[in-house]
Parts: C-alpha cells; sequence; structure tokens
C-alpha cells in the first residue's frame, strides 16, 4: 500500500498544492513553520480522519478561509482508492471514499494504516502513566475489537463505581451488596484486559529490543516491564474486595488495569532520569518501529511510516542507521521531514537510497 | 429577542422549557394561543392542572393510572403471577401495543446509575421484593434497556430474588441491540416476549 498522490485545499498554510508520490522514501525537506509537518497531518488525516497536532479539525483552515479538503489517491491491492475529507466552518466532516461518503468514520479507520513518529511521543517517556496505557490500547484496540469494547464497558462500570464510593461517602452510608453488582461486572472485564496486555507486551517487547539494537548499535542496555497490581494468582476481584477500606476513603477505586503502567529503564535505571535526550530519542522510535512491525504482521501490509523531525538531537550514526533500517524494502512507503535538505540527502546517498525529495517554502512545495 | 409584552414574554419561557421546544417554536405556539378564544386557552391550559393535579400512580405497579390501582392490575382476566420489569411507564406503553403479553408490570422508575445520582432507594425495587417474598409471584421478565446500567439493574435485582424460587427471564435482544424498548417496533417486541431467554443465559457471569 503506498499513497500516490496528495492534494490540499486552505490546509493550514497551503492555499492549494498537488504533489505526486512515489512507493519508498518521500522527503519533505524546510525551515520550520514553513509547513512540512503540515504535510504529514493533511496525510494524518487521510488515514485516521483528523489531525495529529490539534484537536479540532476548524483549526486546520487557512486563514480567512471558509473550508479546508484534503484528497488522496492510495494504492492498495492493485487498485486505486481516492480518499478524501473535507471541513467546513459550521458543517459536519465531510469523509469519502471513491466518492462514497462514510457513514460512520470508525469504517474508514485502520483500513489504510499509519504509524507516526514524532517529536510529540516524548510525552510517553514523560507525562503520566495514562499516556503510556493509551499506547498499549490503541495498538491491541487496532487489531482487536473485542479488546476495544471490553475496555470502553471497563471505563463504563469503573465511573459508576467511583460515583457510587463518592456518593457514599457524602451520605456517610455504605451498602456492599450495592457496590458488589459493579465489582462482580469490573472483574471479569479486568483480568480480561490484563491478560490482552501480557500477551501483546509478550510478543511486543522482544520486537522493540531488536530495533533499539539496530539503532544504537548495541551499546545500551534497556528494559520495559509491565506493571501491574493483578498477576495470574491476584484477580481483579480479590483486587477489589482487599482494597475496599482504601477505595471507601479514597472515594474512587484505587485499584485495577486503569493503574497500569510501563516502566522504561536504561540499565536498571528510569529511563526518564538517567537517559540522555538522543537515548530516549534513540528508545521511542524503537517502540513506534516496533508498533510498526506489529500492525504490518496483524494487517497483512505494511503501514505508512511517518518521521517527523526525528534527525533533532540524534547523533548521524544512529540516524544513518535508522535510515539504513527504513529504507530496505520491508518498510513500504516512508515520509520524512528534515529542516537541513544537504543533511538528508548525504544521509541517503550513503545508504545508497533513492528518494523522493520536495522543498517547502512559503506554503509552496517544489520538487528537487 | 425582544418581546412587546411581558406576559407573551413569561408564556414563551414556559413553552420554551418544554424538551425539544426552542424559543422560535415557543413564539408561534403563543402567538397562535393568542388567536384562539379565551374558552378554548382556559380549557387548554385546565386540561393540564387537572392532569397534573389529579393523576395517579398505581400502588400496584407505579404505571400512571386515573385510580389507586391501575386498568391492568385491576384486570382479573390478567395472568398476576408473571411481572413484566421496566424501566418507566412507555415501555409499559410499548409492550401493551403488542398485545402478546397477559402478565402485569412492575415499573421501576429509572434504572440503576450512581452518575445520576440513582441508587437502588430511588427506584420502586423494594416493593417488588415484596412482591417476590410473597409467594405469589412465578416468573418476572426483566425488559429494562439493553444498556451496562440496565444489566446492572437486572443483576441486583436478580441477586435480590434469587431465594424465592422464581423463574427469571429477559426479553431477548438479538433483535433490538442498543435501542430502547420505546423505539422497538411491535412485531419486533412482541416476538421477543414471546421468546424471552432464561436470565442466567443472558448475563457475563
Ligand atoms: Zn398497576
Amino acid at each position: 500500500m503506498y499513497l500516490k498522490s496528495l492534494s490540499l485545499y486552505n490546509f493550514k498554510n497551503f492555499e492549494e498544492a498537488n504533489i505526486a508520490l512515489a512507493p519508498g522514501i518521500v522527503c519533505f525537506t524546510g525551515l520550520n513553520g514553513e509547513g512540512k509537518t503540515n504535510l504529514l497531518d493533511a496525510i494524518h488525516y487521510l488515514s485516521f480522519c483528523k489531525s495529529f497536532l490539534v484537536s479540532s479539525d476548524v483549526l486546520n483552515i487557512r486563514f480567512n478561509e471558509s473550508y479546508f479538503a484534503v484528497q488522496g489517491t492510495f494504492i492498495a491491492h492493485d487498485k486505486e482508492d481516492v480518499i478524501y475529507c473535507a471541513v467546513k466552518y459550521g458543517e459536519r466532516k465531510v469523509f469519502k471514499k471513491n466518492q462514497k461518503e462514510y457513514s460512520k468514520l470508525a469504517d474508514h479507520i485502520g483500513n489504510y494504516p499509519l504509524v507516526i513518529i514524532s517529536p510529540l511521543d516524548s510525552n510517553l517517556i514523560t507525562d503520566g502513566s495514562d499516556e503510556r496505557r493509551r499506547f498499549l490500547d490503541s495498538i491491541i484496540s487496532q487489531y482487536n475489537r473485542e479488546y476495544l469494547e471490553k475496555l470502553i464497558q471497563y471505563n463504563k462500570v469503573l465511573a459508576q463505581r467511583n460515583a457510587l464510593l463518592k456518593q457514599f461517602a457524602e451520605n456517610g452510608n455504605f451498602n456492599y451488596s450495592v457496590l458488589e453488582i459493579w465489582d462482580v461486572q469490573l472483574g471479569p472485564l479486568g483480568d480480561y484486559i490484563f491478560n490482552e496486555r501480557k500477551d501483546f507486551l509478550e510478543k511486543f517487547i522482544p520486537v522493540f529490543y531488536r530495533y533499539f539494537d539496530i539503532i544504537s548499535n548495541k551499546k545500551e542496555e534497556v528494559k520495559i516491564h509491565y506493571i501491574s497490581q493483578l498477576n495470574q494468582e491476584l484477580k481483579m476481584e480479590d483486587l477489589l474486595s482487599s482494597a475496599i477500606n482504601k477505595d471507601r476513603s479514597a472515594q474512587y477505586t484505587s485499584v485495577g488495569i486503569h493503574k497500569d503502567d510501563l516502566d522504561f529503564l536504561i540499565k536498571n535505571f528510569a529511563l526518564k532520569k538517567h537517559a540522555s535526550q538522543g537515548q530516549q530519542k534513540s528508545f521511542l522510535i524503537a517502540l513506534k518501529l516496533a508498533q510498526f512491525e506489529f500492525l504490518k504482521q496483524k494487517k497483512g501490509e505494511a503501514p505508512l511510516l511517518l518521521l517527523d523531525d526525528i534527525f533533532d538531537k540524534l547523533d548521524d550514526t544512529r540516524i544513518a542507521r535508522l535510515i539504513d533500517l527504513v529504507s530496505k524494502e520491508n518498510f513500504g512507503q516512508v515520509f520524512i521531514t528534515d529542516t537541513q535538505k544537504e543533511r538528508i540527502e548525504h544521509i541517503l546517498h550513503t545508504a545508497h537510497s533513492e528518494a523522493l525529495i520536495y522543498s517547502i517554502s512559503g506554503g509552496k512545495i517544489l520538487k528537487e | 429577542m425582544n418581546l412587546p409584552s411581558k406576559l407573551v414574554e413569561a408564556a414563551v419561557e414556559q413553552f420554551a422549557s418544554l424538551p425539544g421546544i426552542g424559543k422560535r417554536t415557543a413564539l408561534r405556539l403563543v402567538l397562535h394561543l393568542l388567536k384562539q378564544s379565551k374558552e378554548n386557552v382556559n380549557a387548554f391550559s385546565t386540561t393540564f392542572i387537572e392532569m397534573r393535579n389529579n393523576i395517579k400512580y398505581c400502588k400496584s405497579c407505579y404505571n400512571i393510572s386515573d385510580n389507586d390501582i391501575c386498568e391492568i392490575c385491576s384486570d382479573h382476566k390478567r395472568d398476576h403471577s408473571i411481572i413484566c420489569v421496566v424501566e418507566d411507564v412507555r415501555d409499559v406503553m410499548a409492550i401493551e401495543n403488542t398485545m402478546q403479553y397477559r402478565g402485569v408490570y412492575h415499573v421501576l422508575g429509572g434504572i440503576i446509575s450512581p452518575m445520576n445520582g440513582i441508587g437502588p432507594n430511588e427506584l420502586n425495587i423494594e416493593s417488588l421484593i415484596t412482591k417476590a417474598a410473597s409467594g405469589k409471584v412465578n416468573e418476572m421478565i426483566f425488559a429494562l434497556s439493553a444498556t451496562m446500567e440496565g444489566d446492572t439493574t437486572n443483576f441486583y435485582i436478580f441477586k435480590r430474588i434469587k431465594d424465592y424460587n422464581i423463574k427469571t427471564s429477559v426479553i431477548a435482544r438479538g433483535v433490538a441491540v442498543g435501542d430502547d424498548l420505546e423505539y422497538t417496533d411491535e412485531i419486533t417486541l412482541g416476538r421477543s416476549i414471546l421468546n424471552r431467554v432464561p436470565y442466567e443465559n443472558s448475563f457475563v457471569r
């Protein structure tokens, strides 16, 4: 699968742009603020129906215009599919495949898989555990619908249970038989989610190690541990009943898979505090490449890979190893942005990689 | 909206407080009433006052009723050993319209949802348990909405009545998942009452 062409109308700083693309590596070079990341965001729209940078669609409409449209032609299974997305002020987002509008966006998401590596990934290291759980959940949900449904269910039951604990505290009463009706539902849901996460990570973590070794040339020892209050012996329902007094005074559910986390370690110390920026960046790239590899296996084809500004803070040998890796055949179509045209040209030359290079300046796209 | 009369404005406010009615529609309704004769408008408003002041809730099943005991509960031809448990009176009407059900009802007045401040004590559950304990009930059919909160309410009641040796079932949801009873068409609903499944098979545990 690859994107054959991309057209933009009033999208962010682009008034109108049409570019031809090709399988393999595609580079967008240009200074910061010229719009190269916006091109990646347009591609992100075609895959996920939304931006990876801003939460509101209308913020992507060019200044003083009333709408934007993004259109891309994918080649998938020897067939051409035209995907069109338009956003207009005060109107519903329009999303079409081959002129036909989708009734649910969920029917589109996942059909043209995409993995993006961007500076925003550092949230996975610096932010709270919910970022890391979201990372886990988003990968598992992409190939396991049942997981997604049970996760949604779990969160609904959890919200009700928390509301009930709050009411008990406010009214100064407690009734176990009323609490129990939520616990018996959380139990099997929590156990299922724990087991799926555990199974997934058992397969995922070795793939991550392999990629980290390639990028860092096996110079550093990193680890990922799955942290959960649950384990093979300790089931969700047992946890809930053992924490009942704590939950009553805390007025929320203090135990369960909503407390799960991933421990990121370098030489057995916390990555967040003990790794250099380059090491952290290598770690994040390896995580995302492992996600890519995993989705590729599950979907049977390579997702699009978007590398946004990843060369910053990464030394030249790591960059070279990364480009060497992604220019190999099994990575499919790879989009790369960089501020320095000479640097990317040199790296590609050294890796003997052919690439399509566009330079972006003032909302215009020029082919090199 | 700038209105020339405080009286009209107050009337518009009242209509606009109804669900699904905006200011513009409210004004249209008020202007319509202004064109009617005083007698007509008096009759119109008295109807609501009468309705609100004199309506009763059946002492047995909590359905709306003109008497202490509703028409369904006082009908001796109906099977009083079968109780269909529903969320509100609209569900009673929907099931009655199918003409497939000959038992009686019990209106809970909602479903358990702590987030909306509704626990078992806010619902007509205790009186249902009392009926179950009386030994006069052979079967209970749960016809609550197919949501997590509906399932939870089913489960809570089931747990409370499980020692009374009552046959329990839920309305088959295969055809109407996610729809409230109110929106399910009559044929579908009638069929699901005939094809109700034993409760134990329908719950996750
Ligand atoms: Zn009655």
